[in-house]
């Protein structure tokens, strides 16, 4: 796969705005594992998440090829018990306000 | 003739076709495992990943409300495994418990073994003085994966 890389360009950052801070998502990302089998990653989003077959092998591709994946997302509260989660089967995950 | 390993009958019930030696392997590996689980042994971090890598005070506070459970959890299922391992037939849950089971003693030795994704494909290299216990992860793996088939027809 290529990536288009854009000259860097000055950034201004952006002030922070608390009560949009507090909006912005959650999100669980899986970390890619050697240890972890691909159909046993799969299998765990289907059964964690309810996903289908084709989007659990979608996402579990991503981890295996990219490294990592967003798999889920939602409130901090959300976000932290899908880790656990996915702590209870043995995968690397780990959540980050997005 | 059955099929080795783990199958899904008509009947829809799980039948566990393995020689009694593996059967014992299964049967003696969960305590070996348990015995160690509350060690803090660096081969046991691939059970307690951190969920907050960059954040120390979250990541102590999830600690201490989900540890104990991934703890709990982890016991329960490979105390499952081994008194279930002499079974013909396995109940849902039960091989559930053999999923979770399989995981965490893949986790340990995978980790101690330095395994990487190249790991599966290579031959094992009868020398290696490591080449019992690759060859145990690789049984481990194969079983793992027949596990996730038999789960895996169900859930469609």
């Amino acid at each position: 796969m290529s990536q288009v890389v854009e000259a860097p360009i000055e950034v201004v950052e952006p002030v922070q705005d608390d009560a949009r801070d507090l909006d912005r998502p959650w999100v669980v990302i899986v970390w890619n594992d050697p240890i972890n089998l691909m159909s046993y990653v799969a299998l765990v989003f289907r059964k964690l998440f309810g996903y289908s077959e084709a989007h659990a092998t979608k996402l579990m591709l991503q981890v295996h090829e990219e490294g990592k994946a967003v798999v889920s997302s939602g409130t901090r509260e959300k976000a932290e018990l899908d880790v656990s989660r996915l702590h209870h089967h043995g995968l690397w995950a780990t959540l980050r306000q997005d | 003739m059955t099929r080795r390993g783990i199958s899904r009958a008509h009947d829809g019930s799980i039948r566990v076709e393995l020689g009694p030696e593996e059967r014992l392997l299964l049967a003696s590996l969960p305590l070996q495992v348990e015995a160690a689980l509350e060690s803090g042994d660096p081969s046991l971090r691939r059970l307690f990943p951190p969920a907050h890598p960059d954040d120390e005070a979250a990541e102590e506070e999830y600690r201490l409300l989900v540890g104990a459970g991934l703890l709990d959890g982890r016991r329960a299922a490979l105390q499952a495994l081994e008194r279930t391992a002499h079974a013909d037939r396995l109940a849902p849950d039960e091989l559930g418990s053999w999923l979770d089971a399989l995981e965490t003693l893949r986790l340990v030795l995978g980790t101690q073994l330095e395994v990487t994704e190249e790991t599966s494909l290579a031959p094992i290299d009868p020398d290696d003085p490591e080449a019992p216990r690759l060859a145990l992860y690789h049984w481990l793996s194969w079983l793992q994966e027949d596990v996730v088939h038999a789960l895996a027809a169900s859930l469609r």
